[in-house]
């Protein structure tokens, strides 16, 4: 048996494994778990890498699941995929990779953040069976089986947010809320599956898409799928949950929430360029995407401006910054059908968003980690409670200073680059789009300032006197993220040209996704 | 070149701008150590100026977050004021937004193919 060809389902089978095992490893030592867990994520990791190289240098990688062979998409005798299959492309892959190193460094932070509590054990299977699911999502070549994940990730999700405990009213609540509209959003993406199914018989993506007619119900159903996966994104006006979770939930959790979101993104633009494609009108559906792009990035950015709660404040930037991946490929989508635009600004756009939803990944991540590590130290997230936190947490306002520098889109951190990318593309589609951009920007600016100010400056306070540095391990996953962030700053031509340029290429050619398991049919 | 982002229009290099700021940077420190000599550490000079009035307590100086940008929410009152409102933490209205967003999505996908 050869394992490399197993690459694909060990990425997540060494993680649901780790999850099922861990309540077991946590009766016989606590402590032990968060390592445990830390080492499954890192195998996953490394799989992860092996299986992108693999991708980017051979093409698009099929694992069939219960087939004779984990390639055999199309059993004899049919003109259709029956099994489950997992279709990973360069988009996917992508996807992976931010899944994997996000929930890796998260575990790796666990260890001090969550040490201390009861309930180890329930945290890190929680952790990683999101991170399965967050998988699934990415890899995932079915529609049903796409929504079995995004239900595991709901689940997790849920169970997480209210981590910090039962007795205290708050993170139940946002727990409650998530619970409530993740439902409804799983209910409506199932009825636009039940759409599919009925309309062509097949489950598989790239099957309807050879297939797809545009017709009334597929519109029915790119409507309800847009909406849903933009309301799990974040997307304004839909974004009211974000703040209430990501600020509930514990600060590693959190950042893996970000890469969660993310990945309905991701389904998002599956959806619209590798099952639709040019049969739906691109211009409008991209412009829809655009509005959500404006909406979130300059609504986000200015209720973020007033919040006095650290952790609220960055909930809203992580909704305007997931404003310019929506700009960006909605750009791209708009001019889709317009070969000229596309090739002149649409796939720069494309590349824009799609670095951007790596960057953000890494320095929101980070910065969710910092305000973990205020919390941590100071037990509080009101920002008028805090300040001169500098005297006492060096390493921390380092990485403070790094994170808050890239969201800014200042150069030379990887949030720039990114940045870059999407004003001078979008700015060839309509001048007003990347102007708006570039005051979000300035406003994103202006209120890291603020957070800068009111926790790490000002005079030491008496009541943080016994204020220290975390422990190494919360460094370690801050410390590694920075240096990732200055990196794909100072070299990222190396990123864009080897792991987002196919991204894009492998949304926008849709024909290679349907035939990498139709066979060209 | 290695660094080197083609962005359509033009192209950007992180690389030459650090090599600028830290050659800028070199210059800037270079002038400013031919400045003032006189200067004393913890002397009467690094006090601060208040016209007269008595320094207040260290503890008591620093400006908290609700008191930063306080000009700037008053000034955009009429924006924020409806914005703030609209964040009511009901679940209804979270349910309610997304029902009123797929319904105008799918009105517009309808209507504009």
């Amino acid at each position: 048996m050869n394992l490399s060809n197993h690459t694909p389902i060990l990425i997540l089978a060494v993680p649901l494994l780790a999850a099922f095992l861990i309540p077991i490893i946590g009766k016989i030592n606590k402590k032990a778990t968060g390592i445990f867990a830390t080492l499954a994520l890192g195998l996953s990791l490394v799989l992860t890498i092996i299986l992108a190289v693999k991708i980017l240098s051979v093409g698009p990688q099929i694992y069939v699941f219960g087939a004779k062979s984990s390639l055999l998409t199309l059993p004899s005798g049919l003109k259709f995929p029956i099994r489950i299959m997992f279709q990973i492309d360069a988009m996917g892959i992508f996807m992976g990779l931010i899944t994997a190193l996000v929930s890796f460094l998260g575990a790796i932070y666990s260890l001090a953040f969550i040490d201390k509590k009861d309930g180890s054990d329930s945290y890190y299977s929680l952790l990683l069976l999101l991170t399965v699911s967050m998988f699934g999502m990415e890899f995932t070549g079915d529609l049903f089986n796409f929504f079995v994940f995004l239900e595991i990730a709901s689940m997790a999700s849920v169970s997480l947010i209210c981590y910090r405990g039962t007795d205290l009213g708050e993170p139940v609540e946002a727990g409650f809320k998530y619970m409530v509209v993740s439902s409804i959003a799983a209910l409506m993406v199932l009825f636009a599956i039940g759409i599919f199914y009925g309309e062509y018989d097949v489950l598989n993506i790239a099957a309807i898409a050879s297939v797809v007619k545009y017709s009334q119900l597929d519109k029915i159903a790119l409507g309800i799928l847009v909406s849903v996966l933009a309301m799990k994104a974040g997307a304004v006006p839909m974004h009211m949950w974000t703040p209430d979770a990501y600020s509930e939930a514990p600060a590693p959790i959190t950042m893996i929430l970000v890469a969660a979101s993310q990945a309905s993104l991701y389904a998002i633009f599956r959806v619209v360029f590798s099952l639709y494609n040019i049969t739906l009108n691109t211009l409008a559906v991209g412009w829809i995407i655009i509005i959500f792009g404006l909406l979130s990035m300059f609504i986000g950015v200015t209720m973020a401006i007033i919040q006095k709660d650290i952790n609220r404040l960055m909930a809203y930037h992580a909704i305007s910054q997931t404003g310019y991946m929506f700009l960006g490929v909605g750009v791209g989508l708009a001019v889709l059908a317009n070969p000229t635009a596309l090739q002149r600004y649409g796939i720069t756009a494309m590349e824009g968003g799609i670095f951007h939803i790596m960057n953000h990944a890494m320095y929101k991540g980070l910065l969710f980690l910092t305000a973990g590590a205020l919390f941590f130290r100071t037990g509080t997230r009101n920002l008028d409670k805090m300040g001169g936190l500098a005297h006492y947490m060096k390493y921390t306002t380092i990485f403070f200073i790094i994170g808050a520098a890239a969201i800014a889109g200042l150069p030379p951190f990887n949030g720039f680059a990114s940045k870059l990318l999407i004003y001078e593309s979008v700015y060839k589609f309509n001048p007003l789009l990347s102007i708006i951009a570039m005051l979000v920007s300035i406003l994103t600016l202006a209120s890291f300032v603020k957070v800068f100010h009111s926790a790490f400056l000002g005079p030491k306070l008496p009541q943080f006197k016994e204020v220290k540095e975390v422990p190494r391990s919360m460094v370690f996953a801050m410390a590694v993220l920075s240096c990732i962030i200055i990196f794909f700053g100072l070299f990222p031509d190396l990123i864009v040209k080897n792991l987002v340029h196919p991204a894009v290429m492998s949304l926008i050619e849709q024909f290679k996704y349907t035939s990498t398991v139709l066979g060209g049919m | 070149m290695l660094g080197l982002l083609e962005t359509g229009s033009g192209f950007w290099s992180a690389v030459v701008w650090v090599i600028l700021v830290l050659v800028i940077g070199s210059i800037v420190y270079y002038i400013r150590n031919k400045g003032e000599k006189s200067y004393k550490k913890n002397t009467e000079q690094d006090k601060p100026f208040i016209s007269g009035n008595p320094e207040k307590a260290k503890e008591g100086s620093h400006i908290s977050a609700s008191h930063i940008y306080w000009g700037f929410t008053e000034a955009l009152k009429g924006y924020y004021n409806p914005l703030v409102k609209m964040h009511t933490g009901d679940i209804n209205d979270y349910s309610g937004w997304m029902v009123i967003i797929t319904v105008v999505i799918l009105i517009i996908v309808g209507v504009r193919g």
